[in-house]
């Protein structure tokens, strides 16, 4: 009795995704895209020099971190080469008062956010699980890491700010929305369809930003999915757009549109960003095992970067901003490898921290074994457990 | 040392070949896989990253070009779709066998496996069998952190009507997988990731460890440990050292959580008296918990000339720091510092 694992074609739907910027960097004038351009047409020079500039840094800081994972002094590097536009326009969209929810790739939305670099690269030299404050990171919430978990966390306060009257006001200054990162793989997670139900039950203010990068480690989205995955949303009820996720100007505008709907009280949207994952799932991953280069060279052709750099040259952006963008992503690389190289092992102290919120009598009992344990030891026979520095060097 | 050690008590059954051939624990994994599903053609695995890709630990390899991509399905990432599929195959018939990529998101799994694979047999009075086997690699020293590193057997070993193994070395890896694909009821086997690049003499051929049979690894008149998973090796790395001090260790391996092989744990401790525990996971309500009770209730109680002492996993999370990881767990000079002070001191 074999089992057939052969597929028959993906229903790939016929529609184009919004786009308004071509892979040659012009901007594209269609029925789906003219609701859209008026917002960039708005926007000032600097503001669009800004999505650049920050898809360039972010590219750097990933050779920079690429590098020293392989240098051994990163565990692990997760890269976002060829992610930029979706993560970065989305990124803008956001308001401050709004609450980014990311799932592990999402690096330069923090960055964007306000948050330290070097945050992320402690967790990945494997000294520090991520523990930031989201109300000191510019509400951009921690590296839930488990696939969908935080579709869910994202859900559950959005629900919050619904409960508070915090969205809906009509003041858009002050309404609050929910912006949650996922994959495609996460797509397959009961979570995140979890999430959606909810969402749809409760009318949250919120938005779903998928990034479709094709591949869920070594299975491509073809085998997750029969149907295009933005039309999910529609099966509960949830209005959903797709986007060409490597135009940073289409991410910005569809984003921006969507949650000022959350933030107005219309209920979620979804949004799915068409893009593609230029390196491995992680460092540990090596995906020349299961994808051909024929699809590298295609996303190669489309890349984000390339595209918004050209469309700056024929507004007649200078030199000058080139150079000096050029020399600054060094300096910014330089920066995060230097501090990246600072940090020091956490103190064994953070053994028992925050095993639970408050004193426990079993770590207090476990804590003092330990002590007593190691003083047993004296300085020559210590076990080969690291010593403890004076400083706690994981918080960066 | 061979891996049943010339001071072996306990009889191991040997079906088939006899032939030995050295291979590590993650291809004797591979080879159970590759004689199971040549030998039954129920036989088939499902998981993420299984097929093409060889798995997240390189466990499955080339099993999806000796036996086809029909047997050696690649999922998307659902461990609750995964299970419960497994579930669906086997009361049907089947005799699948699921790989969730890290032991911890069984989590994600937990209705399908206690709720439904573990009851199903029970609620239906016997009229339908889950023959599921559940191959999950557990445990830390990887720095993967807390939410990939946990030891999870306990939770599995306290639900009614689940099989729980933990192969500590590549012949068990494979014989005790083997078994674990012959039996008509759930079984749950924790693999542990460091353990996967570990060699080990392996029979060749269809050579099962049978379920419920403890392994004494090595024998000593001073104590005895009892270990699971990566402990094992580490108990009987630390046998060699306290040997070279003066003080000679038996060491046990259960092998299988569920069912137990009370017998020869409580014949090994009346031997020497003394008995130390030792397991990577949480120390509270963990499996040693269950064996120093077993051991209390047994007539090894009257020969003991010390108290049971356990020796775990600190009751934290796993840290992600290397140097922090390494000591919320029993390393080898932590099992001789304790087996030390249970000989000197009593």
């Amino acid at each position: 009795m074999p089992l057939s694992t052969a597929l028959p074609p993906a229903e790939t739907g016929t529609a184009e995704p919004v786009r308004l910027l071509s892979p040659e960097g012009q901007l594209v004038h269609s029925a789906l895209s003219e609701e859209y351009l008026p917002v960039i047409e708005a926007l000032p020079d600097e503001r669009l020099e800004d999505f650049h500039r920050q898809m360039v840094l972010m590219r750097r800081w990933d050779i920079e971190a690429g590098n020293l994972q392989r240098q051994g002094q990163l565990a692990l590097w997760i890269p976002s080469h060829g992610q930029e536009a979706a993560q970065v326009g989305s990124a803008f969209a956001a308001k401050p008062q709004d609450h980014v929810f990311p799932a592990y790739r999402e690096h330069v939305v923090g960055k964007i956010r306000g948050l330290d670099p070097v945050r992320i690269m402690a967790i990945l030299r494997g000294i520090d699980h991520g523990g930031w404050d989201p109300r000191e990171t510019g509400n951009f919430h921690i590296y839930v890491l488990v696939i969908g978990a935080q579709s869910l966390h994202a859900t559950g306060y959005a629900m919050g700010i619904g409960l508070d009257g915090a969205s809906g006001t009509g003041d858009p200054d002050r309404d609050e929305a929910v912006l949650v990162y996922f994959g495609d793989g996460a797509t397959s997670q009961g979570d995140v369809n979890e999430a959606m139900i909810f969402a749809a039950s409760y009318q949250t203010p919120q938005v779903f930003f998928l990034q479709n990068n094709h591949w869920a480690i070594s299975v491509p989205v073809e085998r997750q999915s029969r149907t295009p995955l933005y039309l999910r949303a529609a099966g509960f009820g949830i209005p959903t757009t797709q986007i060409d996720g490597n135009d940073v100007l289409a991410s910005y505008a569809v984003t921006q549109s969507a949650l000022d709907a959350a933030r107005s009280g219309a209920g979620p949207r979804f949004i799915e960003a068409l893009t593609y994952r230029m390196g491995a799932h992680t460092s540990s991953d090596d995906p020349t095992k299961y994808r051909e280069n024929e699809e590298l060279a295609y996303w190669g052709a489309r890349d984000p970067i390339t595209r918004m750099e050209a469309f700056l040259r024929g507004r007649g952006a200078s030199e000058s901003y080139f150079r000096a963008l050029a020399v600054e992503a060094e300096e910014f690389a330089a920066d995060i490898r230097t501090r990246t190289l600072a940090l020091q092992p956490p103190p064994r102290e953070r053994l028992f921290r925050h095993a639970y919120t408050d004193a426990h009598p079993l770590v207090d009992e476990q804590r003092a074994w330990l002590e007593r344990y190691e003083a047993g030891y004296g300085d020559a026979a210590a076990p080969d457990t690291g010593a403890a520095p004076a400083e706690d060097g994981a918080g960066a | 040392m061979s891996d049943h050690g010339a001071a072996t008590g306990t009889e191991v059954r040997v079906t088939g070949a006899t032939e030995t051939t050295v291979m590590t624990y993650a291809e004797a994994i591979r080879d159970a896989l590759t004689t199971a599903m040549r030998r039954d053609e129920r036989v088939f695995l499902m998981g993420e990253d299984v097929g093409r890709y060889g798995g997240a630990f390189g466990v499955t390899g080339d099993l999806v070009d000796r036996i086809g991509p029909d047997r050696v399905r690649d999922t998307t990432i659902s461990e609750l779709g995964i299970v419960g599929a497994g579930v669906g195959a086997a009361v049907t018939g089947m005799r699948p066998i699921v790989e969730i990529q890290f032991s911890d998101f069984t989590a994600q799994a937990m209705d399908q496996i206690a709720n439904q694979a573990a009851k199903i047999h029970f609620m239906l009075g016997g009229a339908m069998q889950v023959p599921l086997v559940i191959r999950a690699p557990g445990g830390s020293g990887t720095g993967a952190a807390a939410q990939h590193s946990q030891s999870l057997e306990a939770w599995f070993a306290h639900v009614p009507g689940l099989k729980v193994l933990m192969p500590a070395t590549a012949d068990d890896a494979k014989g005790l997988l083997l078994s674990a694909i012959e039996d008509p009821n759930p079984v749950v086997v924790i693999e542990h990731k460091l353990l996967y690049k570990t060699p080990g003499q392996v029979r060749t051929g269809y050579a099962t460890t049978p379920i419920g049979v403890a392994s004494v690894r090595r024998r000593g008149a001073d104590l005895t440990i009892v270990a699971t998973g990566v402990e094992v090796s580490r108990s009987l790395e630390a046998a060699e050292r306290l040997a070279a001090d003066g003080i000679q260790a038996t060491v046990v391996d259960p092998r299988t959580l569920k069912p137990l092989d009370s017998e020869t744990i409580v014949r090994e401790v009346i031997s020497t008296g003394r008995v130390l525990l030792v397991q990577e996971a949480v120390k509270t309500l963990g499996f040693m918990s269950e064996v120093a009770a077993v051991i209390a209730e047994s007539e090894a109680f009257v020969h003991l000339r010390a108290p049971v002492a356990r020796l775990a996993g600190l009751d934290i999370p796993i840290p992600y720091a290397p140097q922090l990881e390494r000591a919320a767990v029993p390393q080898v000079e932590d099992i001789v510092a304790a087996a030390t002070r249970l000989v000197r001191e009593w």
